[in-house]
């Protein structure tokens, strides 16, 4: 290997290390799982895991355009749910209907995705506080169409997409694999993706070297919203029914940040990839497929989970260990 | 004024001595607002029992966003606040049960304990551990809910509120003001106090505007972070003894409804989300405006669904009209 190919190894192992990180830590987790299975991996215990899974990896994929923009988007877990109250209404009747409602529902969770990046770029008000704020909006919206749990959806598309591929492969994987190929590629090899990085590194010296800044945000946040929306879609097609639940979506919310935390994003932006998030919410799944596996007592079962949570966050406290002077730290 | 900036007037005016900047005159004009088109509605939305009535509601969730505005000052934000608040009322409450004779004078004070501890667990995380707070504080509240999960399933701790608490909470003892109402006074106070007439205070401000220029100054950055942060600790938990007394009882999951509208309630008062700048006024105009539009919504039967759209509206209106944040241009 010639002394160039080296360095760009390094140097690709060096960017990637928190995807990385990620990816072996979810590879030794599973394993762990799956050897402790009494079934082994079977095609439907791979499937039950991955349907849980591909909810959150959606989910922590949405929460990862704005933060690589230095924003946040906390009302992702509220789109979610607003799409799958939103779903459970309309994907019904024949199949080409509810293609129709699938597409709708996509189209409105882009829609609220726009609104919250019209606020923040336009309106120039924190994201945080923002998103807080029309995640209210959107959380009483799903309420409104759905004020107590129930609803149908098309179960052609709903047992095509939760079911298995060729009888092996969950195709929830597949979707994912899908959406990965159609909307995090092109978007990151897009203009305004590569803006969105800048954006996060340095808003200022963005502007100041002509990067289209608010596209950058609009685009960021519209695809956050479209992504949450397909996420409360797989959920809608996993449980035939839709749910204005609250702490499911302040569950989704605040696990999305964990997830793109243990994905190696940086939360001060201009860092990071959607593949690491998706691998950090398998992470989070598979800490409580352990539990359930190990037999765990469930009194003891959501301290364990918070402990593990917590452990896993502050992996990303080693980077102290490599600055060179303190001042880098206040950043 | 000489010092630190404090989002008041620059000019030794008046409504600057005060912190009254536009914020603030906002945000009260919205509760004159409010109170008015409730009156239209009702008039015993004046009555001084109805608004005393939400002054005592209101003071939980003022001592609460006292904390959280310590917090966000720093350009900081503590999510570990409901289960903190849990953590408080039923650490409190088990404390009547494990003491013996001395529980139910310890109680309160060892319910507020656990709170800084759990705070001072968060600033250690914050300061030394240098990770955002907002999942640090997310990964102590998660641990605070497991240990409450399990404290409450394992042991079958002592859940009932004491007199004291009660009495705290609820009753009203000096010229029919509630007592509570004197404890978000006292909290009040204290806050400002540290705020404007304390070293402590000004490198809050310091650290929120800058912290890599505090440090250089020679503020210890890191002390001010774990205190600010065991302070939003200690205040959660206060608040949730305070709402054990009110409700006679610590249940799971009692602090669930006070973190957004904390938040909101601070931001509302012309805080800034960034840190760096507001004043404690603003919080106190936060907190009523934010309990006052909850009491009316649901005086007038609004749907819980209607309540969380406009409350989301609100806030949204509520920031632009303060004025938006600076364009991206140096």
């Amino acid at each position: 290997m010639s002394h160039g190919a080296m360095s760009n190894a390094r140097y690709w192992l060096a960017h990637n290390a928190g995807v990385l990180t990620a990816v072996a830590l979810f590879a030794v987790m599973f394993t762990l799982y799956v050897s402790n299975h009494s079934a082994g991996l079977t095609p439907a215990v791979a499937t039950t895991a991955a349907n849980k899974a591909v909810l959150l990896a959606l989910v922590a994929m949405a929460q990862t355009l704005p933060v690589l923009t230095r924003g946040l988007d906390l009302s992702v877990g509220m789109v979610f749910v607003l799409a799958n109250c939103i779903a459970s209404t309309i994907v019904v009747g024949s199949v080409g209907t509810g293609l129709l409602g699938v597409a709708a529902v996509l189209g409105i969770g882009a829609l609220a995705g726009f609104i919250n990046g019209a606020i923040v770029v336009w309106g120039r008000l924190q994201p945080i506080i923002t998103t807080l704020a029309t995640g209210a909006v959107y959380y009483g919206i799903s309420l409104f169409i759905r004020p107590s749990p129930g609803g149908d959806v098309q179960s052609d598309i709903a047992d095509l997409l939760t079911g298995q591929l060729f009888g092996v492969v969950p195709a929830a994987l597949v979707v994912l694999f899908f959406i990965v190929l159609v909307v995090w590629i092109p978007y990151r090899r897009s203009i305004l993706g590569r803006a969105a990085y800048a954006v996060g590194s340095n808003e200022q010296a963005a502007y100041m070297s002509g990067v289209p800044v608010q596209r950058a945000k609009l685009l960021a946040y519209t695809l956050a919203g479209l992504l949450a929306s397909a996420g409360g879609l797989m959920l809608t097609f996993n449980t035939y029914s839709g749910e204005a639940s609250a702490p499911i979506a302040g569950a989704y919310t605040l696990n999305s940040i964990a997830a793109v935390v243990i994905g190696g994003t940086s939360l001060f932006g201009g860092w990071g990839s959607a593949i690491g998030s998706i691998f950090g919410a398998f992470v989070l799944r598979t800490i409580e497929d352990l539990l359930f596996v190990f037999d765990l007592p469930p009194l003891w079962q959501p301290l364990f989970q918070g402990v593990v949570l917590l452990f896993a966050v502050s992996l990303g406290a080693f980077r102290i260990l490599r600055v060179r002077n303190r001042l880098e730290l206040f950043t | 004024m000489t010092g630190v900036d404090t989002g008041a007037a620059r000019g030794p005016s008046l409504a600057g001595r005060f912190g009254i900047d536009r914020s603030v005159a906002i945000a009260f004009g919205c509760i004159l607002l409010i109170l008015a088109g409730g009156a239209l509605y009702s008039p015993a939305f004046l009555s001084p029992e109805y608004l005393l009535q939400q002054l005592q509601v209101g003071a939980f969730l003022g001592i609460i966003a006292s904390g959280a505005m310590m917090v966000i000052l720093l350009g900081h934000i503590d999510l570990s606040i409901p289960w903190v608040v849990t953590l408080g009322a039923m650490m409190a409450t088990a404390m009547v049960g494990w003491g013996g004779a001395a529980g139910v004078w310890l109680c309160i004070p060892f319910g507020v304990f656990c709170g800084a501890v759990v705070g001072t667990l968060n600033g250690l995380g914050v300061a030394y551990l240098r990770l955002p707070s907002m999942i640090f504080t997310l990964g102590m509240n998660a641990v605070a809910q497991g240990l409450m999960v399990l404290h409450t399933g394992g042991f079958a701790p002592l859940d009932q509120a004491t007199k004291a608490m009660h009495f705290i909470a609820v009753q009203r003892s000096l010229f029919g003001i509630p007592n509570a109402l004197f404890v978000w006074a006292i909290v009040g106070l204290f806050v400002i106090y540290v705020l404007r007439r304390t070293a402590f205070g000004r490198a809050v401000y310091a650290v929120g505007n800058r912290e890599s220029a505090a440090y250089l100054s020679g503020v210890n950055t890191n002390r001010v972070l774990i205190g600010c942060f065991a302070f939003s600790g200690a205040m959660a938990a206060f608040a949730g003894v305070l709402l054990a007394g009110y409700s006679n009882k610590a249940y799971q999951n009692m602090g669930d409804s006070y973190l957004l509208p904390a938040i909101a309630a601070v931001v509302l008062g012309g805080t800034n989300i960034l840190g760096g700048r507001g004043n404690y006024l603003g919080t106190i105009a936060g907190v009523i405006l934010i309990t006052l539009l909850q009491s009316i919504l649901s005086v007038m039967q609004m749907p819980e669904a209607g309540r969380q759209v406009i409350y989301g509206c609100v806030i949204i209106v509520m920031l632009l009209i303060y004025g938006r944040g600076a364009k991206a241009r140096s």
